[in-house]
């Protein structure tokens, strides 16, 4: 239980998407004008990556990492006379799993809660294509989590520290349009001054652990 | 055909390079394709391949789509450019895997996410669908230039200021290093490198430079707040 806590927390402040990795930045400058609307695709991410994360493991764990097709045949497995390694295909297998998972959420929350839908309809199609979810995938693939529960718990605090970091920067940029700053900065500029300072800001949850 | 066949470095088709590397660039004005613009700029060395894979993916996504923009039904032209652009991003890794190996594990995931890479889908969307190969083909090569250019300056400065080198070849002896000797209970040197430019987040302080410079210079491109 602490594994899976103690991922959960460092998913969220020190290996932050946001600051850490710029992942998902164009979505994240382009969408943090105004803190609710900052706040619905924050939640769309997480909802898409908790969904995306654990389809994706099973499938490098079941059939695209080296000897993963075990279960098919004895010859497939690790020791077998056939041992297979297909994760050369993983890009294209998961961007797959994204855009159809992106795909059949909308269709689900359309159907089953308008109110959801209403609320994060715009944003779903935008996330098949954000970096942080297919670069949410890629991370699974290469930290080699044990189990289905541990990768969850990391996309889930992924998304978390999407979610802080996309709001926190939307309300600075609602105080910010107060403020007097230079013209040439005005806009993209000071936003990305502002990401790097919060970014400094988080290295200083740099080596908690529970 | 009557119709005068246009040339293909018309004036027209030459400003489809120009703009992109000054007035509409990808990076500074369209703010497309940061995410991997950022990561990867520690060394020169990293912040070039990262580039020249971005322009291989790019020009070739860009021509085929505009190859067959009218055979991809409107509904899922989204999944068809997906899957021609992750077809190309695993060609580009197994081809830097092979020849460049330090560097891809330097890159790690951010191969893969040229798949997302914003530049590729929003030049896809923007131009291939609608336009010939031809232009489609300088497009992408401009667009792809004026990555590469904020990405080499960003890499360039932080590699200077960070490690004291150029593409690997460090020019500051280590004799000027300041280092504290034990024995003596001296210090000797008297240069430092500047650790904060290896952080992450300087490169984001160095790309609100250039958009700084870029603006001051240009001042139609100021926005509201």
């Amino acid at each position: 239980m602490l594994d899976i806590i103690n991922i959960i927390i460092k998913s969220i402040f020190v290996e932050n998407m946001i600051f850490a990795y710029f992942l998902g930045m164009c979505s994240y400058l382009a969408v943090s004008k105004s803190v609710k609307t900052a706040s619905g695709l924050g939640a769309a991410v997480i909802f898409v990556l908790c969904v995306t994360v654990p389809v994706n493991y099973l499938l490098e764990n079941y059939v695209l990492a080296e000897g993963a097709l075990w279960w098919l045949d004895e010859d497939y497995g690790v020791n077998g006379s056939g041992t297979m390694d297909l994760s050369f295909l993983s890009f294209i297998m998961f961007i797959a799993v994204v855009a159809s998972i992106v795909q059949l959420v909308e269709m689900i929350v359309e159907k089953f809660a308008p109110a959801l839908y209403g609320a994060l309809g715009i944003f779903l199609p935008l996330i098949a294509v954000n970096c942080s979810i297919l670069g949410g995938a890629l991370f699974m693939q290469e930290r080699q989590y044990s189990s289905i529960g541990e990768a969850t718990a990391f996309a889930f605090g992924s998304g978390i520290g999407w979610w802080i970091a996309i709001v926190a920067l939307a309300a600075i940029r609602e105080k910010i349009r107060y403020s007097n700053v230079p013209a040439p900065l005005r806009g993209l500029g000071i936003t990305f001054i502002i990401t790097g300072l919060m970014g400094i800001a988080f290295m200083a949850f740099l080596g908690i652990e529970l | 055909m009557s119709t005068k066949k246009e040339s293909l470095f018309s004036k027209k088709n030459m400003k489809l390079i120009k703009d992109p590397l000054n007035d509409s660039n990808p990076i500074s004005i369209q703010v497309l394709g940061i995410c991997s613009a950022l990561a990867i700029t520690i060394m020169l060395e990293n912040a070039f391949v990262m580039s020249m894979s971005v322009l291989f993916v790019l020009i070739m996504a860009n021509v085929v789509v505009s190859l067959i923009r009218n055979m991809i039904p409107d509904k899922i032209r989204i999944i068809v450019q997906l899957v021609i652009v992750a077809t190309l991003v695993i060609t580009v890794d197994q081809i830097l895997k092979a020849y460049v190996y330090e560097v891809s594990k330097q890159l790690s995931v951010f191969v893969g996410l040229i798949i997302t890479n914003c530049i590729i889908m929003g030049r896809l969307e923007a131009f291939a669908l609608g336009n010939k190969p031809g232009p489609a083909f300088l497009d992408a090569i401009g667009n792809s230039f004026g990555y590469t250019w904020i990405l080499l300056v960003v890499g360039f400065l932080r590699e200077v200021f960070g490690s004291g080198s150029i593409w690997g070849f460090k020019f500051i002896p280590d004799s000027w290093i300041i280092s504290f000797d034990p024995l003596t209970g001296g210090t000797d040197g008297f240069y430092e490198h500047n650790g904060l430019m290896l952080l992450s987040p300087i490169a984001l302080f160095l790309v609100a430079g250039v958009i700084w410079v870029q603006r001051a210079k240009n001042r139609k491109l100021i926005e509201e707040n």
